[in-house]
């Protein structure tokens, strides 16, 4: 087992390069020069010359790469054309509100999606699971924006004024330090997501309820609890999880609109600015962090599935 | 019907455990499965319940523990439970115990406990993420077994040593998928007897097993059921399993039983026409009777004098009348010569050194267990394997390894029928599609021609020309084998390789399919490769007959030679381990 997943990790870590190639032969392709953007349409030539050189601008492509990719083993992600200071600076801040909007979003989507999924599985077929079904649906059908609009609708503006529309954030205060401002971006993020874990979790358990070993598990006397939570359950973990790692994966990248929307000060926002400046650095910090995001939560989706599997966990 | 059961089936009632009468199931739809079903299932005794697959058999089995499949409700009748006097779950006294419309939660501690289940599939029934020992223990947790967990441990190492598994404590924290088929269709009969039941509903539990582990299984449940007085019901589609295990054997035809007794009137007098022509398709060692379909033609020889020892009569017994036998040996070239054959997976040889040869209209029998590599040497011989050392030639020409690179004439004239009909067929296709594709690869006859050569193929299995536009999903198992059949003869090949072709097929449907095959012989000059694991059809497919065990050819020669003097002892376990009638 461990050998299996020693080598999924070295798989993970071959594709992040292989990202890192890819972000950073993009952003060269981008035209524009960041030592004029830095310094502005007066600078003189001099002055550019010697920043292109402390940039390593002057330097050829592949040892730009080499050294950028040096850059991030170590924490650096470069400097900031717009500011002028370490991207690492910038950014590290934005990436805390961020992972804290997803975790938020993920400890609410996953046990709710994986419960309400199951709970329309034992009622395949009925009013309940029909119901469950279309409002699935019609959520899965609904862009976040949109979502998100609605949320403020009822919640912050016409309807009720209880939650804040948009984020605060003062200088030198975290976002969580007023937790109800985080409540509307959470809701809308875990929305999206949840339509997805429950269509998976239904179709699993669905075909796993049909299986052999749970008939045999019921003509053994077991309780339907513990058919369900024991015998079947297992079952549906590996695909589901596979599931629940896309969506959290989305995630990363979704934050951009819903950011966008609330104005909340994260990595959507802060790749939003950078593009709309041409922070080259930035956009390939970000980039390369949200990429980072997807291949850890796929590389944890597949360990679950590894362990929930004694074929794979017995082997070697 | 009632009658049947009143005449033979009547017994002191306190021996009685479980009493069925007129149980009538039906699907939601309105259709009836069961139409007044009547059982007794008497204590030490095994009541073997027979029939075609469609017949009811399973849905009368799980109605002995109250269950029904999603889609099936009770409509009427009654299923009563004659606890054992000091049985804990009886409270009702000497009266019995009316299943049908008990609530789910007595029902739930009947299960397992009273009343026990051995499903037909151990790969598919035990848990795959549970260990096997837990699941055995589960059953003794949630009856409540025993005075503490000690107990049942116990219990657990008792049970296991009893279907003679080992009882360690490393044995039980091994995972199903690590134990092999025997192995796995055990820890199912430990799990069904560790509560002490009464009763036990046994749903084909051989069937899957090759020959020798359903010898041992089947020994287990014998000495099992005798040592716990335990009331048995052993549901199959095949006679002769019963017979050897069976005291009492009922026959069920759509839902309805109609003969009812004990196995020597039903195997030595049958009463009903279906039972004589369900006896008419057991294939029988001595290779003496023409296998007949129960759907076919009602059957007209009686069968009755062989039921004993046709292993021992075999040798007095003249050539198989089933098949062609072609005069010649020797002179003639041989169509296909399979020499110093070699293939392994991995590290692991699957062939050693095979060699044999097939001549024209010859059919030669592959027989092995699962893992003898009888699959694996088909698929070379098809040229489905590419990597194989050796050599494999057709009339004299030695055949590329690969179908790819072997000519659209080689290709032709090598045909391969797969073991399961419900997956070979695509099911989006007509019949008449399936068959054509040969056709169209072959590309030698224009388009609208082809048409009539997938009727005539049809025509030549007996199918008929209005299958052409049906799919796989309106026919049976036996008339999609056909089907098969059919789009293998399509490009009028000279060998068929038949991959377990019946395995997956009820006894009657398998005679239908081997009737089939001797006459294609007949009329076609066919070569066949029977490859399969059944040695009771030996003399009835076969001139030759080639033993595999673990990739090495242990026996090998005509039938006759091979059957009355094995050479090898693992040719001597397996004649031994065959069940007759």
């Amino acid at each position: 087992m461990v050998k299996l997943i020693l080598k999924r990790l070295l798989v993970s870590v071959f594709i992040l390069l292989a990202v890192s190639v890819v972000v950073f032969a993009a952003t060269l392709l981008l035209p524009g020069d960041p030592a004029r953007a830095i310094l502005g349409q007066q600078a003189t030539e001099e002055r550019l010359a010697a920043l292109r050189t402390e940039m390593h601008l002057d330097r050829s492509p592949v040892e730009r790469y080499l050294l950028w990719l040096g850059g991030l083993f170590v924490g650096n992600f470069g400097t900031s054309t717009t500011t002028g200071g370490p991207v690492a600076g910038l950014l590290s801040e934005r990436i805390g509100a961020s992972l804290i909007l997803m975790l938020c979003a993920a400890a609410i989507a996953v046990p709710v999606g994986v419960a309400i999924g199951i709970y329309s599985a034992l009622h395949r077929g009925t009013r309940r699971d029909q119901a469950v079904t279309w409002s699935t649906l019609t959520l899965a059908a609904l862009p976040e924006f949109v979502i998100g609009i609605v949320l403020v609708t009822l919640f912050a503006t016409s309807v009720f004024r209880v939650l804040p529309a948009v984020t605060m954030s003062p200088p030198g205060q975290q976002v969580w330090e007023i937790p109800s401002q985080l409540i509307l971006p959470t809701l809308t993020l875990a929305l999206v997501v949840i339509p997805y874990i429950i269509r998976m979790m239904r179709a699993t358990m669905a075909e796993v309820m049909d299986s052999g070993f749970v008939e045999m598990a019921r003509l053994k006397g077991v309780p339907e609890r513990q058919v369900i939570l024991r015998h079947a359950f297992p079952h549906a973990i590996g695909p589901v999880a596979q599931v629940i790692a896309i969506q959290l994966a989305w995630l990363a990248g979704g934050v951009v609109v819903v950011e966008y929307l609330f104005r909340y000060p994260g990595l959507g926002q802060a790749l939003i600015d950078a593009v709309a400046f041409r922070d080259v650095q930035v956009v390939q910090a970000v980039s390369i962090i949200i990429a980072a995001v997807y291949v850890l939560v796929n590389l944890v989706a597949d360990v679950v599935g590894i362990l929930a599997n004694p074929k794979l966990r017995s082997a070697s | 019907m009632s009658g049947v059961t009143a005449e033979r089936g009547w017994r002191p009632q306190r021996d009685a455990a479980l009493s069925m009468r007129g149980l009538r199931v039906a699907a939601r739809g309105g259709a009836e499965i069961l139409h007044g079903v009547d059982l007794t299932l008497t204590r030490g005794e095994i009541l073997g319940l027979v029939g075609e697959s469609g017949s009811g058999k399973t849905t009368a089995g799980l109605a002995c523990l109250g269950h029904f499949r999603s889609g099936l409700a009770h409509t009427a009748g009654s299923v009563r439970l004659e606890p054992r006097p000091a049985s804990s779950e009886a409270d009702d006294g000497g009266e019995g115990l009316e299943l049908m419309g008990l609530p789910t939660d007595r029902l739930r501690r009947l299960r397992g406990s009273c009343v026990a289940y051995i499903p037909q599939d151990p790969a598919l029934s035990l848990n795959p993420v549970l260990r096997v020992g837990e699941q055995i223990r589960e059953v003794l947790d949630t009856h409540g077994y025993g005075e503490s967990t000690g107990d049942r441990d116990a219990r657990v190492e008792e049970v296991l040593a009893d279907v003679g598994l080992p009882s360690t404590a490393e044995y039980r924290r091994k995972w199903p998928h690590q134990l092999s088929g025997g192995q796995q269709q055990r820890i199912g009969i430990a799990m069904a007897f560790a509560m002490f039941p009464d009763v036990l509903i046994l749903d084909e539990p051989t069937t899957g097993l090759d020959v020798s582990t359903q010898s041992h299984v089947l020994d287990t449940i014998r000495s099992m059921t005798r040592q716990h007085d335990v009331a048995s019901l052993y549901i199959t589609h095949d006679l002769a399993v019963v017979a050897e295990l069976a005291d009492r054997i009922a026959v069920m035809l759509r839902g309805e039983l109609v003969e009812e007794g004990t196995v020597q009137q039903v195997l030595q007098a049958p009463e009903h026409p279906y039972t004589r022509r369900l006896l008419d398709a057991v294939p029988d060692l001595a290779g003496r009777k023409v296998l007949t379909a129960t759907g076919q033609l009602p059957a007209a020889r009686p069968s009755g004098s062989d039921a004993d020892g046709g292993k021992a009569t075999g040798g007095a017994t003249a050539p198989s009348e089933t098949g062609p036998r072609e005069p010649e040996p020797g002179r003639e070239a041989p169509l296909l010569e399979v020499k110093h054959l070699r293939k392994s997976y991995g590290r692991t040889p699957v062939l050693q050194d095979v060699g044999f040869s097939l001549r024209t209209g010859e059919s030669t029998m592959v027989l092995g267990e699962s893992g003898s590599g009888k699959t694996t040497l088909s698929r070379c011989v098809a040229g489905l394997i590419e990597d194989y050392e050796g050599s494999i030639a057709l009339n004299g020409k030695e055949l590329a390894a690969s179908t790819r690179k072997r000519s659209n004439d080689e290709r032709q004239e090598i045909q391969y029928i797969f073991q399961s009909p419900f997956s070979s067929l695509n099911p989006r296709r007509s019949i008449g599609q399936s068959l054509s594709v040969p056709l169209e690869m072959s590309g030698k006859l224009p388009a609208r021609e082809r048409r009539g050569v997938v009727e005539d193929a049809l025509d030549s299995v007996r199918l008929g020309r209005s299958f052409h536009d049906r799919r796989p999903g309106d026919l049976s198992g036996g008339e999609r084998q056909r089907a098969a059949i059919a789009r293998a003869l399509v490009n009028a090949p000279s060998v068929l390789i038949c991959d377990e072709i019946t395995s997956a097929l009820d006894v009657s449907v398998q005679a239908s399919i081997i009737d089939l095959l001797n006459r294609l012989r007949s009329e076609r000059g066919l070569a066949l490769l029977f490859v399969t694991h059944n040695i009771t059809l030996a003399r009835h497919v076969a001139d030759r007959i080639v033993v595999l065990n673990q990739g090495v050819i242990v026996d090998s020669g005509p039938v006759d030679d091979v059957l009355e003097n094995p050479t090898h002892d693992y040719t001597r376990e397996l004649l031994s381990n065959v069940p007759t009638l």
